[in-house]
């Protein structure tokens, strides 16, 4: 707070004049320095609308010290052409003087002096003119009354070079009352306390306006992890849809639940060390529901259910090879083949959303271990109309609307389709699942009746989060390498806005 | 999937129009293909090798048309060129016949029983006055690449070799034989080799090595010779000399498929033939050949088995969604290349799918009906399926749990289940074989050979590599590790854990301590020995600090672990302050 004194004179001053005043003026006729005037108006606009200040500049033109100097007792060659008397004088006494050197040089150049070299008694100087025109002097007294634009430009930077003219910026600022002026003032409070509340007395004063610009303090919390955030929705729509949730906790899985009961040949490429990862240990399955077995082999061997089959020679070792599920259908197969046991069948709708494996050449959008996102309703006659219309239903939830369905290969579904959204950024259309009616290959054998139909898709969860949050490379979002600062100002979700 | 590239400008003539790129596009999209890429030998060539080695090569424009992978009929141009004709109604499917040679002798191809114990089948058929130009000749050898590739899984099912029958004479004997008694000159070779020494050539040619090992450990190699002893080829590696190769002036060719899967020869030999007898002097006829079999049994090949297969009209009503009649179904499959028309009993259709595979069950043929029909034509409809939607208890309990954990200021991580056996044992102080951890046979990198144990690595490589963010670090995990189990089927389960670490100038056992007591607030669990949860010092863990780690017991059962890590441990995973932990299972708390 700048001195009450001050400021209160100011506001008296403020109160006299009307339409306003400058504070370089205001300075002036208080005989105070300018800085005392500026802080009275920087404390009193933080009090509200008490003045409003205008922050003007202008330039203008001002003596230096040594500007001053000669406008008072002439230029410095004026000054050594006024000491020098008629019989002239030595030059060393002229240089003694203050003025001497400068002014000497400069009334040599202007002929106003002469010096008589071989003079008896050392160098002596005499006048050359009778008398001079000391313009220096004039214009500097010009520029002194204010009157600096009656000199041309090249006279004002000339006087500038000479260091005796200096142009400067004014800051001021131009005052008038405020809505709420008073010449008065009372000093503000910061904040609210429990005493004042307790009193009263808040009702009496008036409090410091805040700064709305700053940003607040960052709350100590924890953060959930973008891509939890995003399954969690998915979690949600499943259950919204009717969908219940299938126990995946199983990462490592037989070749004969993730491949064989799928009706995927044991020659398929996708059962190839280079796409799936096998166990050295435990390296086999052991266990397996051994007369379903024995139908799976058939169907792959020699076909039936109205099947042709592969026609080749199956084998238990393949089926037996332990390996990190590459699909979470692998679950789904399970859930199927309990479903078939049970002994009457009722209509079912699953879902999953958990990791899955491959061996895969990793880039920045692909790694060695993703999740899958699935969807299964089993029940009496559904159709491939039907698949399409869950499949519309479950896209609109995650704000896809446009839906196109490409035909496919799968060696598990028949019909299989590609969905395809048209993106509106990319202004084409973009895969975003598959999906497909199960064989009756693979469902007959688990004993499921033959009039039921299984329907299912499937999405990874990592592709529409990368969308949602806009992470190009994938191992920003998963794994160690994670960036914790995008984690921190992740927003929450919702897919369908 | 497949890719088969094709010259526009060729393509579109043999379709019998032009199309725009995106009129293409779409063609493809209805018909269940996908025009991956556009480009030219040169953009291809220049991409590879730069703009220098460009110069010179073609800017005819190329299709890379994306294939289904069961599509063998569409592996090449003559195949796509057929199949979108017929789907666009402007050409009938051809009807392929297999004929008997106008000698009356076929060729004869004579397998002997050494093949057993290599590579024991064999097809083989004629393709009689056939006419090459240069285009057909490179499609021709481009779709025996595409079937290597493919359904012969890089020629160990199926392996093919196709001669100028005017340069051999059978009939033709199918043998094995061991490596050092084999001896010819092979294709593109000017000398005799042995088969031990041709093996040994071709360890660096780029192409054929990769077949070697399909017979290298084999006590004897499968070779064909003709009647005059001359090699044929020694499958599934070489053809033998240039003498039998098929030139741009061949007019009678010799195929013949070896095979370890019988299924898929015939296959490939039917997919060769249908392809390439529309060039022959009567179309789509084939001389069929003989092949006879070491028990005497004698087979006819090409089989072009005109499989008659019957299903309603009704089924396909139903299992697509749609209404059609049986007339228009019987017109719908026959777009797909499967020549089908109603029997007039019922709704019963009669369908022969000849040159398509991939057709095994009524259910393909269902789905071609649908494709036929335009899948964004049919009615999509909400099925009546009425089920009461249940979750499942871990993932309900972990996600009401996160919820809480990040409330008690603690960020979620999210860590592989695939890890090193270092990251999980050496570097923790642990032996691998304490840790029951599964492994993996074939990792392509040390990061893939385990799937974790414990979450704590993980959680210390996220703190690792967000150095840089500001104290303290407060993470938590929730996931599945894996552990041995043989009560397991496959001899190992999930565990699901929670795991939770503070990273700060000082330790903050204090801050682990209370999320403990957090947690298990959250789980109503009272802190009291017996029936409720408390801690006590736990045996020396080479993970923590020497009297600094402590057992967490609920309702007398151990459930995991809390403490100051081991100095040495966070120096392993290159961090630099105090760290507390705790990691502990959730199964017990269902």
């Amino acid at each position: 707070m700048a001195d009450t004194g001050v400021v209160e004179t100011f506001l008296q001053r403020i109160e006299k004049v009307d339409g306003g005043a400058d504070s370089q003026e205001v300075a002036a006729s208080l005989g105070v320095d300018h800085q005392v005037i500026v802080g009275a108006v920087k404390s009193l606009q933080t009090l509200g609308d008490v003045i409003s200040a205008e922050l003007r500049s202008s330039k203008h033109w001002e003596l230096t010290e040594e500007g001053t100097e000669i406008a008072e007792q002439g230029s410095h060659e004026a000054r050594v052409f006024n000491s020098i008397p008629l019989e002239g004088l030595p030059q060393a006494e002229l240089m003694k003087l203050s003025f001497g050197k400068i002014g000497f040089s400069k009334a040599m150049s202007n002929k106003w002096i002469r010096v008589d070299k071989s003079h008896d008694g050392g160098p002596r100087i005499f006048r050359t003119v009778e008398s001079i025109h000391d313009q220096v002097r004039e214009k500097l007294l010009l520029a002194k009354r204010g009157d600096a634009a009656r000199l041309d430009e090249k006279e004002k930077n000339e006087l500038k070079k000479r260091k005796l003219l200096a142009e400067v910026t004014v800051k001021s600022y131009w005052i008038t009352k405020g809505n709420s002026f008073s010449t008065t003032v009372t000093k503000q409070e910061t904040e609210l306390t429990p005493e004042m509340i307790a009193s009263g007395s808040w009702k009496e004063k008036k409090f410091k306006p805040y700064n709305f610009e700053a940003m607040g303090v960052a709350p100590d919390c924890g953060h959930l992890h973008p891509l939890m955030k995003v399954r969690t929705q998915f979690r949600q729509i499943f259950l919204e849809m009717g969908f219940s949730e299938m126990p995946t906790n199983n990462f490592i899985e037989s070749s004969f639940w993730n491949f064989d009961s799928l009706f995927q040949p044991q020659q398929h490429p996708a059962r190839d060390q280079h796409d799936t990862f096998f166990l050295s240990d435990p390296s086999l399955a052991h266990h397996f529901p051994m007369d379903y077995l024995e139908r799976v082999k058939k169907v792959h061997s020699e076909g039936g259910y109205g099947s042709q089959g592969y026609k080749y020679d199956w084998k238990m070792e393949e089926a037996q090879k332990n390996i990190l599920r590459t699909h979470t259908t692998a679950v789904s197969a399970r859930m199927l083949y309990k479903l078939a046991q049970q002994e009457k069948f009722t209509p079912v709708k699953y879902f999953s959303i958990d990791r899955v494996f491959r061996n895969e050449t990793l880039d920045a959008t692909h790694l060695a271990e993703f999740h899958q996102i699935e969807g299964v309703v089993a029940d009496y006659g559904l159709t491939l109309g039907d698949l399409m219309g869950v499949l519309h239903q479950f896209f609109t939830k995650l704000g896809i609307t446009k839906l196109r369905f490409k035909p496919a290969y799968n060696p598990y579904t028949e019909p299989s389709m590609e969905v395809f959204s048209y993106h509106e950024g990319l202004k084409k259309w973009v895969e975003v699942g598959n999906s497909g009616v199960f064989r009756p290959e693979m469902l007959l054998p688990m004993g499921l009746p033959e009039d039921v139909s299984v329907i299912a898709w499937g999405l990874s969860l990592e592709r529409p989060t990368m969308i949602k949050y806009g992470i190009n490379n994938i191992r920003e979002l998963v794994g160690h390498k994670v960036n914790l600062q995008m984690v921190y100002d992740s927003p929450i979700c919702r897919l369908d806005s | 999937m497949p890719t088969v590239g094709v010259k526009r400008d060729f393509l579109f003539k043999a379709l019998g129009r032009t199309y725009t790129d995106e009129e293409f596009d779409e063609l493809c999209f209805e018909f269940g293909l996908e025009l991956d890429e556009i480009t030219s030998e040169r953009e291809i060539i220049s991409k590879e090798q730069g703009d220098s080695k460009a110069s010179e090569a073609s800017d005819v424009i190329l299709y890379k048309i994306d294939v289904p992978a069961n599509r063998y009929d569409l592996l090449c141009l003559e195949g796509l060129v057929r199949g979108l004709q017929v789907f666009k109604n402007k050409l009938e499917a051809p009807r392929y016949r297999r004929l008997s040679p106008d000698s009356g002798e076929s060729q004869r191809l004579i397998i002997t029983k050494e093949t057993a114990a290599v590579r024991p089948h064999a097809v083989a058929a004629v393709l009689r006055n056939i006419t090459f130009t240069q285009e057909r000749y490179d499609s021709f050898i481009e779709l025996q690449e595409k079937l290597h590739q493919n359904i012969c899984r890089k020629r160990s099912l199926v392996a093919i070799g196709t001669h100028d029958l005017d340069t051999i004479s059978g009939p033709f004997t199918y043998t094995a034989k061991a490596p050092g008694d084999i001896c010819f000159r092979p294709l593109n070779q000017t000398k005799e080799y042995t088969a031990t020494q041709l093996m040994s050539l071709y360890k660096t040619d780029s192409h054929l090595r990769h077949y070697l090992p399909i017979i290298e450990d084999k006590p004897v190699y499968p070779v064909i010779y003709d009647s005059n002893g001359i090699v044929l080829s020694m499958p599934p590696i070489i053809n033998g000399g240039d003498h039998s190769k098929i030139s741009l002036k061949t007019k009678n060719v010799f195929i013949e498929c070896t095979a370890t899967d019988l299924t898929k020869a015939k296959i490939v030999l039917d997919m060769i033939v249908t392809m390439f007898s529309e060039y022959c002097a009567q179309p789509f006829t084939v001389e069929q050949a003989e092949v006879v079999y070491p028990d005497g049994k004698t087979c006819i090949y090409p089989e072009l088995a005109y499989r008659k297969e019957k299903l309603s009209g009704e089924f396909i009503n139903k299992k697509v969604g749609i209404r059609e009649s049986t007339e228009r179904i019987a017109q719908l499959l026959t777009r797909m290349c499967l020549l089908s028309q109603p029997t007039g009993v019922g709704d019963e259709i009669e369908v022969e799918p000849p040159t398509r595979p991939d057709v095994i069950h009524a259910c393909d043929i269902m789905e071609d009906a649908a494709i036929a029909y335009g899948f964004n034509n049919i009615t999509r409809t909400t099925p009546h399926t009425y089920t009461v939607a249940n979750q499942f208890p871990l993932n309900k309990l972990t996600e009401l749990l996160r919820q809480d954990l990040a409330a008690a200021g603690f960020t979620e991580a999210l860590n592989f289940a695939l890890c090193s056996q270092e990251d999980i044992a050496d570097k923790l102080g642990k032996k691998i074989s304490e840790t029951r951890a599964i492994h993996i046979s074939n990792p392509k990198t040390a990061e893939f050979q385990v799937a974790r144990t414990t979450l704590l690595p993980g959680l210390l490589k996220t703190i690792a590599a967000n150095r840089k963010m500001p104290l303290p670090l407060k993470l938590f995990e929730i996931s599945d590790v894996v552990l041995k189990d043989e009560s397991k089927d496959v001899g190992a389960r999930n565990s699901r854990r929670f795991c939770a670490i503070y990273y700060n100038k000082t330790p903050g056992f204090e801050v682990i301590h209370g999320l403990l007591d957090r947690t298990m607030q959250l789980l109503e669990v009272k802190a009291a020995r017996g029936e409720g949860y408390h801690i006590q010092a736990a045996d020396a863990d080479s993970t923590f600090f020497p009297g600094r780690c402590a057992e967490i017991f609920v309702r007398g059962t151990s459930v995991g672990r809390l403490g100051v890590l081991h100095p040495d441990v966070i120096g392993r995973f290159e961090l630099t302050m105090p760290c507390s932990a705790l990691e502990m299972d959730l199964e017990p708390f269902l």
